[in-house]
């Protein structure tokens, strides 16, 4: 049972926490997409900056003495998502919407939207310089070691706090934006404009406060999947930009504009990650007893090698493009 | 509409004069040479998305395809090797892939076998999955071995114009590819798709430690002009030969980049550019008037593409070190988007003015932001707010930033760009 706990920790574990952050910045990306038709790259700064916001949060909570049981960055999480989504509406205000109001194509709001990027990786860079900073200065990064030997085992489960938080998290997150998007007037008008933005304008909903909410459910969510990358690893300037594309690959494969497909996607993705750079040998090792001298297993046995593992993201990328454009939910076209 | 261009070359010219004197004639020697690869590059994306409207995001990949061609065609010979098992192992790896290909061809033919729906779409997986494990169990001993005995595959010793020539055809040939699985798409999908693919050969070539030396970086790479070492040789100054050198290096840069814009000028103010125009503006109504849509944007897409591969390998000759892991998305491809969205999509002009301008601001903005800062640390030093921490640093991310700042202008002010697309419209 050892290699089924190992295959737990490496695998399911590992490809769950990047999933749900996959996840979290795929649905802000496809609202934005199903809304305002345009991919918003600067989406990964959002990401960032949120994380920073948390940070300097936790940072301020811990100079004034505050403990708490959890880590502080979930503690100042709402906060700082209210400060992203202000953020957010800023940049949209600031930088989309004048672009809108001309006409621009969605290609022209693309591009400013990696005009944003660099703006803030600039900025970003100006003020906390290149290097990394951790959320667990102060405060011990708890990891909980699970015995398993009841089923038989001699390795622990484990799983650190954080990872444990961000998963709770993002179940509650995303039940909520359920209810929203299904329950919620707002949330009916805005699938209503995904749908059919003219018609949703003509039949009475209010486009300008609808583009608003998305930007502030975005912004919240980008907040919330970036500081929980930086809490499960550490923060850096280029936290999320490493991994925007993965994050357009989970939205693509869900299909643009779909909340669900997002989420699912960024599961999928997250987890095909993982598992593609798993070592499979220390899964099927017992079966060396079994085969004959020439068939032993070799000391690794990964589909692909571990400096390839962000690639993997991209070919399925590729290859859901290649073979079924819409996603796998089908998505919106404009 | 000329004496706009004209007054915008001019103003380009002294900003150039002003540098050159400012930062010293050895530095904005090489930045000019930089520069013309620069416009190069900025031309083929200039075809891409000016003419055909094609979102390509992955002119990096088209670069390091560049580089990597000159590297291995310029460098030289590597006989430790040559003399090992290396390239018979390489062989059988080639064989290997040729096997896989072939079983993935058939399984695509399944049908006619009469295997049809699901089990057609199984059996294309399974051949995917064995054809991989085929190539791999061939490829992983070879690169291995290589790594251990001989280092990497080193160079062929030819000519770096050769390698230019053949960094062309590398992106020619990648882009191909590229273009038959893309180009279908709509546009920010395209643009996705082009990022991914880009990454994915950044991998490949980041990693192909066997091929490429991956993070231990090739050097020193070849000029196809003579070195300054050389002029130094035969008793010039240190400053006077490096001008030399540079120069002749700038020469034969401009040399081509002028033979690339005479070229792309007649083919543009042909039918042939008439069409791609129509295709642009409406491909549906070109589609109707019997024009072969997808096979014209697939030509405009690797036609741009030999571009890159050039001015990508035409800049690892000039710096002489091939680094994988210096390619950036940030430095190589959106640089190359703001080139082109300042200068003036659809102009050939307009995309080299806009790559000078935009790669002297590039380089110019560090010292810029760096003297700035010191400049407001004394000052704020003087008031006794201290000084700024880590000057050197925060000024390198500042070039970053102004890249933004310009584009976001630019898409305000100047949508159209600073020398704009002239449609001539005859009668």
């Amino acid at each position: 049972m050892t290699e089924l706990v190992f295959f737990i920790n490496q695998v399911v574990i590992a490809g769950a926490v990047l999933g749900c952050i996959y996840a979290l910045g795929a649905v802000g990306i496809t609202l934005i997409f199903g809304i305002l038709r345009f991919a918003h790259f600067a989406h990964s700064e959002l990401m960032t900056s949120g994380a920073f916001f948390a940070f300097l949060l936790a940072a301020l909570f811990a100079s004034w003495g505050v403990v708490t049981p959890i880590p502080l960055g979930f503690v100042v999480l709402p906060i700082a998502m209210v400060m992203s989504a202000i953020f957010a509406l800023g940049i949209d205000k600031g930088f989309y919407a004048p672009l809108r109001r001309r006409g621009a194509k969605p290609v022209i709001l693309l591009i400013a939207s990696i005009g944003v990027t660099l703006m803030a990786q600039g900025l970003i860079r100006l003020f906390f310089g290149a290097g990394s900073w951790s959320f667990f200065e102060t405060e011990s990064k708890e990891i909980f070691r699970i015995d398993t030997s009841f089923i038989g085992s001699t390795r622990p489960l484990v799983i650190t706090e954080p990872q444990l938080l961000m998963i709770v998290v993002t179940i509650i997150s995303v039940l909520a934006l359920h209810f929203f998007l299904t329950r919620s007037r707002l949330g009916k008008a805005m699938r209503a404009m995904a749908d059919n933005a003219d018609l949703a304008q003509v039949s009475g909903i209010n486009t300008a406060l609808v583009v608003r909410v998305t930007w502030i459910v975005a912004g919240a969510l980008a907040c919330m999947a970036g500081t929980m990358l930086a809490l499960d690893v550490t923060l850096k300037p280029d936290l999320a930009f490493n991994i925007i594309i993965p994050i357009f690959a989970a939205a693509i494969v869900g299909g643009l504009g779909q909340a669900y497909g997002a989420i699912a996607g960024g599961l999928l993705i997250g987890f095909a990650e993982s598992l593609a750079v798993f070592n499979w040998t220390m899964v099927l090792r017992p079966l060396n007893a079994i085969l004959p001298d020439w068939m032993q297993l070799p000391a690794t046995l990964a589909l692909v090698p571990t400096e390839y593992k962000l690639t993997v993201a991209f070919v399925i990328l590729v290859v859901v493009l290649l073979v079924r454009p819409t996603g796998i939910f089908k998505g919106a076209s404009s | 509409m000329m004496r706009r261009s004209l007054t915008l070359f001019a103003g380009l010219f002294v900003l150039i004069l002003v540098i050159g004197w400012l930062m010293g004639l050895p530095f904005t020697s090489s930045r000019l040479v930089e520069a013309a690869a620069y416009s190069l590059i900025a031309l083929g994306l200039n075809i891409q998305w000016g003419y055909g409207g094609l979102f390509n995001f992955g002119i990096m990949g088209f670069l390091m395809l560049g580089g990597f061609a000159v590297t291995f065609i310029s460098y030289p010979v590597n006989p430790t090797f040559w003399g090992s098992d290396g390239p018979w192992m390489l062989g059988r790896a080639l064989i290997a892939f040729v096997a896989g290909a072939l079983l993935v061809i058939g399984a695509r033919k399944s049908d006619r076998l009469g295997i049809r729906g699901g089990w057609k779409s199984f059996v294309t997986v399974l051949a995917w999955f064995v054809a991989y494990c085929i190539y791999r169990s061939q490829l992983d001993p070879a690169a291995a071995y290589i790594e251990a005995n001989a280092g990497f595959v080193g160079g062929l010793g030819a000519h770096p114009v050769l390698g230019w020539l053949f960094g062309g055809v590398l992106a020619a040939v990648i882009a191909f590819i590229v273009g038959k699985i893309a180009l279908g798409l709509r546009t920010d999908y395209l643009a996705i798709a082009t990022i991914g693919i880009s990454e994915i050969i950044r991998a490949l070539i980041k990693n192909m430690d066997w091929l490429t030396r991956g993070t231990l970086t090739v050097s020193p790479i070849p000029w196809p002009t003579p070195l300054p070492q050389d002029y130094q040789a035969s008793g010039s100054d240190m400053v006077s030969s490096l001008l030399l050198a540079r120069g002749g290096f700038l020469l034969l840069a401009v040399a081509v980049l002028a033979l690339a814009i005479w070229l792309i000028s007649r083919a543009y103010a042909g039918p042939w550019g008439r069409m791609m125009r129509a295709i642009r503006d409406n491909h549906i109504a070109s589609a109707s008037m019997g024009k072969n849509v997808t096979a014209r944007q697939l030509e405009i897409f690797v036609f741009g593409s030999v571009l890159m591969g050039i001015g990508g390998a035409m800049l690892v000759s000039f710096t002489q070190i091939f680094d994988p892991s210096s390619y950036q998305p940030i430095n190589h491809t959106f640089l190359i988007w703001v080139m082109i969205i300042v200068g003036g999509a659809g102009n050939n002009w307009g995309a080299v003015f806009g790559a000078v301008l935009i790669w002297l601001v590039w380089v110019v903005s560090e010292p810029l932001a760096k003297f700035i800062f010191e400049f407001v640390s004394t000052w704020s030093t003087n008031i006794g707010w201290g000084a700024i921490p880590e000057i050197e640093s925060r000024s390198a991310q500042m070039r970053v930033f102004v890249l933004g700042l310009v584009i976001t202008i630019a898409l305000r002010f100047a949508p159209k760009g600073l020398i704009p697309e002239v449609v001539r419209r005859d009668a």
